[in-house]
């Protein structure tokens, strides 16, 4: 008798095995100029259920670059742990060959030439393509959105999420989870959800009056797919009160709250479920850190901290997915279900080439009715790009670095601030720069670009309260975003060291002089969580730096060191 | 990230007054209070629980909850405040459950503390770090 611990060991090795293969055919099939759509989606089916995951999509639509981090720094018993893996590390760990499809959709090295080679990734009606072929294979795949979804573009902005609504609706998914959202204002999240043809879940969202599950969204439900009782358990970013403007849903509270999670468990399980699926918006770490804590999870499909995984995690008994960002992929993750238990699973990302799979016509219509009233804007050439332009990484990106140069130049300021946001698409050396470019790395409902003054003794106080956030050892207190970038300013980080220790040797660059605590510096940033901040919206800030600079040029910042890896 | 000039020079006064105020003097307070409490009886880790969120939303507001089973009393400390006592939640023999919710002001990061009575005479305590963050980089 095998326990289920073992065959999920097992399904764990052949689940490894699948992917070798595939991957090593794809960097084969590469060489010869032969990547095929049949080749992305070739999948045996297998057991009795479907799950479709996607996640993180930041309202981008149409296809994309996007490069994967090259700093990404695991602490506490995740370091050199997975996510916390990148370029040829990440590569050997997954027998993934140098210049292969795979090297240019999971790491970040040789960007810029394998993405010529290679071209762009995502698109919603690509993924209706996948969708729609996953569920040729299995009609009652189930189809889960992780969040991050009506947020991040100029017609996401312009049209309070309804584009994403509209195409969302179209490829109807069966329940979602949330965090960005809610920064398009309680009342209009309201307004959507009651009208979602699906379910909007988040055991996690409370009334923060009461303290106490709030009404409008459900901690669970459950589907009946493929003969199996399936529950699904939403978890919302637990942060987003303290990372996002919390005035802006001021009747909802959040939180990790892992003691009711055990009890949605609990509860679905004695109500019969067979199959415990939580959708998540943690972040790849805390849901690590929860997937030990709370027992009767048989998967969790993981959003957030953006990273794509072509293998799940294991957890005790519990899967974990990571299914990427920006539409760049979609997980398929097939299960066999008997007696009440999952024996076994298949998985697949599937990376979204959006040369080689054809994009669904009617998304395609779809989308472009959502981009048509607004395409003359969109589409108007503030610039052109003589370097890489992406933003992940730990410390900086070169759009933020971009950012930080116009917040310096257009604002008159000494510091500039940008925050350590992970979404936003890259552009490659010699891309124009257009204005729906500006609004991808740029767009939120709260985008003023304040100008203060902060004494020197402050900016360390934000600098070590930011990075606390990211490298405390405890994923809990991880908040899941990157460090806030800055301009103007150099400093030292030793990431070992707790929180009041980490930054040193904070250096004004234009002057080269050591900051001094008591002395007032003017600082200008955006994305201020406050109430009532004021100035000029930072997408206006950046194509007025990007038009008088014409073609931008970035020389490779050095100006942060890091230690204590 | 937006602060004016003036929360500016509140929250680096806060901070100031986190690291300067002597260690020794703030964990001494705690212990005195649960010196008092207990009367100088053994302590045992574990057998209360404690609710409380791993970082806070808003630190002039925090909801806690605590519970133990059998308890006469239970006792909350926020250690790091100026003046670390919360309240203590006494429970008669009538009661139906020995539980206490109620929202506390935390200084700043902390360790919020919970010291339970049991029936039998015995002392139970549980600490859990309570963070606060100024915030607004998350993405």
């Amino acid at each position: 008798m095998i326990s289920r611990r073992d065959f999920l060991q097992v399904s764990m090795a052949a689940s490894a095995l699948y992917g070798a293969s595939g991957f090593g055919n794809w960097a084969k099939l590469a060489a010869q100029q032969a990547l095929t759509q049949d080749q992305l989606l070739e999948f045996d089916t297998f057991g009795n259920v479907s799950l479709i995951h996607i996640t993180d999509i930041h309202a981008q639509m149409k296809p994309v670059y996007f490069r994967e981090p090259e700093i990404n720094i695991g602490v506490g018993s995740n370091k050199g742990e997975v996510p916390h893996v990148t370029g040829a590390e990440f590569r050997k760990l997954y027998g993934i060959e140098d210049g292969s499809p795979s090297h240019y959709a999971l790491t970040y090295n040789d960007f810029s030439s394998l993405a010529k080679e290679y071209g762009r990734v995502g698109g919603l009606d690509r993924v209706a393509t996948v969708v729609n072929s996953i569920r040729a294979a299995r009609p009652d795949a189930l189809l889960l959105d992780g969040g991050d979804t009506w947020h991040g573009s100029y017609t996401c902005y312009h049209t309070e999420g309804q584009d994403m609504v509209n195409v969302m609706n179209a490829l109807k998914p069966d329940a979602m989870t949330f965090h960005w959202e809610f920064t398009l204002g309680q009342d209009r999240v309201r307004e959507i959800v009651e009208g979602l043809p699906f379910d909007a879940l988040g055991q996690n969202i409370f009334d923060a009056m009461w303290d106490e599950p709030a009404a409008e969204f459900k901690p669970y439900e459950f589907y009946e797919r493929g003969g199996v009782k399936i529950a699904v358990i939403g978890q919302a970013f637990p942060y987003m009160p303290i990372a996002n403007p919390g005035w802006m849903f001021p009747d909802y509270s959040f939180g990790i709250r892992d003691a009711n999670m055990q009890k949605m468990v609990d509860e679905v399980r004695s109500q019969g479920a067979e199959l415990v699926v939580c959708l998540s918006h943690n972040g790849f770490d805390v849901d690590k850190k929860m997937a030990g804590v709370v027992s009767g999870i048989d998967v969790i499909l993981s959003g957030h901290t953006h990273d794509a995984l072509p293998e799940p995690v294991l957890v005790d008994d519990t899967i974990i997915i990571a299914s990427g960002s920006n539409g760049k992929f979609v997980s398929r993750v097939d299960l066999d279900v008997r007696d009440g238990k999952m024996m076994g699973f298949r998985h697949k990302l599937i990376p979204i080439f959006s040369d080689v799979i054809e994009p669904d016509a009617d998304m395609t219509a779809l989308i472009d009715e959502q981009r048509a009233p607004y395409l003359a804007e969109l589409d108007e050439v503030i610039g052109t790009t003589d370097s890489l332009l992406y933003r992940r990484g730990n410390f900086n990106g070169s759009w933020d670095d971009l950012i930080c140069d116009a917040l310096l130049s257009e604002r008159d300021a000494e510091i500039a601030m940008s925050p350590g946001v992970r979404w936003g698409p890259s552009l490659i050396p010699g891309d124009d720069i257009t204005r729906d470019d500006i609004w991808n790395v740029t767009s939120m409902s709260y985008g003023e670009a304040y100008r203060s003054e902060m004494t020197g003794e402050f900016i360390k106080v934000i600098l070590e309260d930011v990075a606390d956030n990211i490298f405390n050892p405890d994923p809990y207190y991880q908040q899941g975003g990157d460090m806030v970038r800055i301009g103007g300013m150099g400093y030292s980080i030793d990431i070992s060291k707790p929180q009041g220790e980490r930054i040193s040797d904070m250096t004004l660059l234009s002057t080269g002089e050591a900051i001094d605590p008591a002395r007032n510096y003017v600082v200008a940033g955006w994305a201020s969580v406050n109430e009532g901040t004021e100035g000029p919206q930072i997408w206006d800030v950046v194509e007025s730096h990007i038009r008088k600079q014409g073609t931008i040029s970035l020389e490779p910042n050095t100006s942060v060191k890091v230690s204590g890896t | 990230m937006q602060i004016t000039r003036r929360e500016t020079m509140a929250l680096g006064a806060a901070a100031a007054a986190v690291t300067v105020l002597p260690m020794p003097a703030m964990a001494s307070a705690v212990d005195d209070a649960i010196n008092e409490f207990t009367g100088g009886a053994d302590v045992a880790d574990g057998g209360v629980e404690l609710d409380a969120p791993e970082i806070a939303e808003n630190g002039n507001t925090v909801p806690i909850e605590v519970s133990a089973e059998g308890a006469e009393a239970i006792m909350v400390l926020a250690a790091g405040n100026p003046t670390p006592g919360v309240a203590t939640f006494n429970f008669g023999p009538l009661a139906g459950a020995q539980r206490a919710k109620t929202r506390i002001r935390l200084a700043g990061t902390q360790d919020v503390v919970a010291v339970a009575k049991m029936s039998d005479g015995s002392f139970a305590k549980v600490s859990k770090t309570v963070k606060v963050t100024i915030g607004g980089c998350g993405g």
